[in-house]
């Protein structure tokens, strides 16, 4: 609880520091804040309760230690995120400031989808989020695609928004209460004709939060969305943003509709196998790096969602890991992508041609990443699918399993591919210059990796 | 303990390989598997053949809420792997000194990781740990041969790449299926695999999906397509790994992960494996007689030598299980010996066509001899080593079904046919414009070739050394396998 409000000081403290001539002094404060920000997530580790009582707010979000697990996922992955926007501050952009801001406040939306009790703060969460996204998305004032994938995005997001409200509403009329736990009860104990009601109104929150997490059928904007973005606000939306996204897809599921798993199991199960066929098979026909990670973050909401299908006491660690597994994956694909494309000015797989040679330490880096998307062991991304098929397997959904190991198999056609453009591929380029602090981040990123790789015990079963 | 120590040196050496800037790599390297070889040494000499239990057992969990352990340990069939290795990575290191790669430090650290992937293979007892070094031991070799290799080493490689992970997805999936069915909170320990009494039906389409994954990986007929477009293609050092060591993988995995685990499923399909693999002897065979590139000769041969492995152990009695093992060490030796040999005479003459070679026999006499030796090692001569390891297996076949220790037996004759072919046409005749200047061997080129022959003739007049370290694990193999 304390992390929201500290977030939401620092975004304001930070528009005044805006003001400051140097915009390179802008970096380590937010670094610092976000630091803070962790801090004081993690101390309310099972401190259920303690600082907000449930009587003060009437329930309106609980901080347990599934809330305080998610939110310091994100606020890590921000934590990394945020050093790649330095090259920012040396440029003519003089809403640096802004940009942090706007990121600190979307923060607070996300931990807010994390520990809601209340489908209104639910509501509020996703909206907090999503509007500063929209800003973000189009950031890049003078670009055309970049205004482009903030309309598109806009537009949707804004419909998909109105979308869940509409449920939320059905969902109230079906049980008289925006609070899960009554919700549980009320949907437990139904009475003889709501039952319709209950279900569409549950049927069209979920169609809106698919639409959040990106997944299919309503992950048609990711790709374009994706390509205009600015990079480093494109790795905060597929990871942070998705993360977020799935955990309150969980939780909406778990303390809301446990009861009557049969009005959402086919739907869940049906929007995973298609998540993952789709997001994978787009992958494979791109030829743009940046479009491919878009689909690829498609498929990895298709492997988080296997968690929700299974729906068993492993799903919750499994999302867990998968989460931070993937998160930290994408940053690195991304933070080196900036780099590639910064220099090259190209997506294209084609501009990573002879980066082993050139940069070998990014070369390595984006290796590393790749082989955890793919699930190769010695990653955190082997364990991470290891730990989602088992809690499947469990539940006994070999189909669904046989369906996810194929499609992984696609994902190592197209992960592959760049590392063979780094290593196998010649090109006369020159050296990429890469600041040390860049690098520090980025070795911490792959440090973290395999460490999830090698020691996965220290990561699952916190919940 | 020690097992522990033999996985994570190399490793260790290979973050120590990537400081070293220049040439000097490969003397760093050398000396870490210098030290590994002095730790498999002493593993051998504190080792206990007449206990059949894992020796130097370490047990720690990896996740424990979830039973998957980091249980490490050796029995005599684990040894005996363990020593190869050791033994064919200096060497492998000391082949390449001559070849003045690129981005030396890398090549040869990614040589040192490998090691610790193959080590670790080797001696892993919990199924999950076993395909984490599977995995492990193949993402080195990928790159060696991408990155090093020869022409069309993208299409190549990739296809090797692919057609292994998929084989390995089998192996997971049989294992996580495996985990589910062992009692209580679930493990994944080896020996909770062998207690497992499956219904019969099960574990017949669990056979398939282990086999599927060793069989690519050795590889026996029809999985075998990748097999010699990789060994041409990649750097010499490369191809003595995959067909030196890495093939082992393959072979080890059907002894330790699929007899023991589904005994009922090998009885449904034993037949079945033997019939394949002795479609790949004959096959093998026949096409590594009509090939023009040298590699492309011991590639063919290779896939024809283990074939009559893979048939050796599907016919589970004592003699081929024996064979087996012993041939393991043979054909790593033998191969690594005559791929190091090819090396030799494409750096000199920038070739491997067999029709462009002659003569070299008149300038290189130590050359002709070693190579010899190693061919009729291969071939199976009586008094080297690949003559014990043949008689051992083709007995074994012989007692299963004499039809097809018959057609097994062809491999002898045919083995000659190839080899010496090769042999005669790239060492006898005339000499000509590429040969004529050919040097002799140098000092390091000797020094990894005599350790090789020493080897062929000890296994040859003298296999009870090996054979003994093996001999109570394998019937204890045996005896789990018809529990």
């Amino acid at each position: 609880m304390t992390s929201i409000i500290l977030l939401s000081i620092f975004g304001i403290v930070n528009l005044f520091l805006g003001f400051m001539k140097s915009k390179r002094a802008l970096l380590p404060i937010v670094m610092l804040f976000l630091a803070i920000a962790l801090v004081a997530a993690l101390s309310d580790w099972n401190q259920l309760n303690t600082f907000f009582d449930s009587s003060s707010f009437s329930s309106m979000m609980i901080m347990d230690n599934y809330a305080v697990a998610f939110t310091a996922v994100m606020i890590l992955s921000t934590l990394f995120i945020v050093p790649f926007t330095r090259s920012y501050a040396v440029g003519e952009n003089a809403n640096l400031a802004e940009f942090y801001t706007l990121l600190l406040f979307s923060l607070v939306g996300g931990i807010m989808m994390v520990s809601y009790e209340n489908l209104l703060i639910l509501f509020l969460g996703i909206e907090i989020m999503s509007v500063a996204m929209y800003i973000l998305a189009g950031s890049n004032k003078r670009n055309v695609l970049s205004n482009e994938a903030a309309i598109k995005y806009f537009l949707m997001g804004a419909f998909f928004t109105g979308i869940i409200l509409f449920g939320i509403a059905l969902l109230y009329g079906a049980t008289g209460s925006f609070k899960l736990s009554e919700i549980a009860l009320a949907a437990n104990a139904l009475e003889p004709g709501t039952e319709p009601l209950l279900f569409m109104g549950l049927l069209i929150v979920l169609i809106g939060i698919t639409f959040k997490v990106g997944a299919a059928p309503f992950h048609f904007w990711t790709p374009d969305v994706y390509e205009g973005t600015p990079t480093v606000f494109t790795s905060y939306m597929s990871t942070v943003v998705k993360t977020a996204g799935i955990a309150a897809f969980y939780k909406l599921l778990s303390a809301g509709f446990s009861g009557v798993e049969q009005h959402w199991y086919p739907t869940v199960v049906a929007i995973t196998v298609l998540t993952l066929v789709i997001g994978n098979l787009g992958a494979v026909a791109q030829t743009s790096f940046k479009r491919m990670l878009a689909y690829s973050s498609i498929s990895h909401a298709g492997y988080l969602m296997i968690a929700l299908a299974a729906f068993n006491d492993r799903s919750q660690n499994a999302l867990l890991f998968y989460s931070l597994a993937y998160s930290v994956a994408t940053i690195i694909a991304f933070g080196v992508l900036k780099y590639v494309s910064d220099s090259r000015r190209s997506n294209e797989y084609e501009a990573f041609n002879g980066l082993g040679k050139s940069n070998p330490l990014l070369a390595f880096v984006l290796t590393v990443s790749m082989l955890s998307l793919a699930g190769i062991p010695l990653t955190g991304g082997f364990f991470g699918k290891l730990f989602l098929f088992s809690a499947a397997l469990e539940q006994g959904m070999l189909w669904l399993i046989i369906v996810a190991v194929l499609m992984s198999a696609v994902g190592i056609y197209y992960y592959f591919r760049v590392i063979i453009a780094m290593y196998l591929r010649e090109s006369e380029i020159e050296r990429i210059p890469v600041s040390s602090f860049t690098t520090f981040t980025l070795i911490s990123l792959v440090v973290l990796t395999v460490l999830m790789g090698i020691a996965p015990g220290l990561f699952i079963d916190l919940l | 303990m020690l097992t522990a120590l033999l996985i994570l040196w190399p490793a260790l050496a290979a973050l120590l390989v990537l400081l070293v800037k220049g040439q000097g790599a490969k003397k760093v390297a050398f000396g870490a598997a210098l030290v590994e070889l002095a730790l498999g040494g002493y593993a051998w000499y504190s080792f206990d053949p007449a206990n059949t239990s894992a020796q130097f057992l370490l047990t720690m969990p990896w996740v424990a809420s979830a039973g998957i352990l980091i249980k490490v340990g050796m029995d005599g069939i684990s040894l005996l792997l363990v020593l190869l290795t050791v033994f064919l990575v200096p060497l492998i290191i000391l082949a390449s000194f001559r070849n003045n790669y690129e981005r030396p430090a890398s090549f040869f650290a990614l040589i040192l990781f490998m090691q610790t992937g193959l080590i670790g293979v080797f001696t892993a007892l919990d199924a999950f740990l076993f395909y984490f070094f599977w995995e492990v031991a193949l993402i080195p070799i990928y790159f060696i041969a991408g990155m090093w290799g020869g022409e069309n080493r993208i299409k190549v490689t990739f296809k090797f790449f692919v057609y292994t992970v998929l084989g390995s997805l089998f192996m997971l999936a049989a294992f996580v299926y495996l985990y589910f069915q062992t009692p209580g909170t679930h493990s994944s320990d080896l020996d909770a695999f062998y207690a497992l009494n499956l219904a019969s039906d099960t574990q017949s389409w669990l056979f398939w999906f282990l086999f599927v994954a060793f069989a690519i990986k050795m590889p026996v007929f029809p999985f075998h397509t990748w097999q010699p477009d990789t060994y041409t293609t990649s750097p010499a050092a490369g191809t003595m790994l995959l067909s030196g060591i890495m093939l082992k993988m393959g072979i080890y995995g059907v002894l330790r992960w699929l007899l023991p685990v589904v005994p009922l499923g090998v009885n449904d399909w034993a037949t079945v494996a033997l019939v394949l693999s002795i479609i790949g002897i004959i096959y093998g065979a026949i096409i590594a007689i009509r090939q023009q590139d040298m590699k492309r000769v011991i590639a063919f041969s290779s896939i024809s030598h283990v074939g009559l492995i893979a048939a050796g152990l599907f016919t589970l009695n004592e003699h081929s299980m024996q064979g087996v093992m012993i041939q393991m060490l043979s054909h790593g030796i033998n191969v690594t010996g005559l791929f190091f040999i090819i090396d030799i005479i494409e750096r000199r003459t920038g070739t491997r066509d067999i029709a462009a070679l002659g003569g070299i026999t008149q300038k290189a006499p130590f050359l002709t001899v070693a190579f010899l030796v190693l061919l009729l090692g291969a071939v199976g001569l009586p008094l080297t080593n690949g003559f014990i390891g043949e008689f051992l297996l083709l007995f074994g076949v012989f007692q299963y079904n004499a039809w097809m220790g018959a057609v097994a037996g062809l491999t002898i004759i045919l083995s000659a046919v190839y080899m010496l072919r090769m042999f005669q046409r790239v060492m006898f005749g005339e000499k000509n414009v590429i040969t004529e200047n050919f040097t002799d061997l140098t000092f390091s080129e000797k020094a990894v070739l005599v350790p090789l022959l020493i080897m062929v003739f000890w296994i040859g007049l003298h296999p009870n050394t090996f054979l003994n370290l093996s001999e109570p694990a394998v019937l204890h193999l045996l005896d789990v396998i018809k529990r």
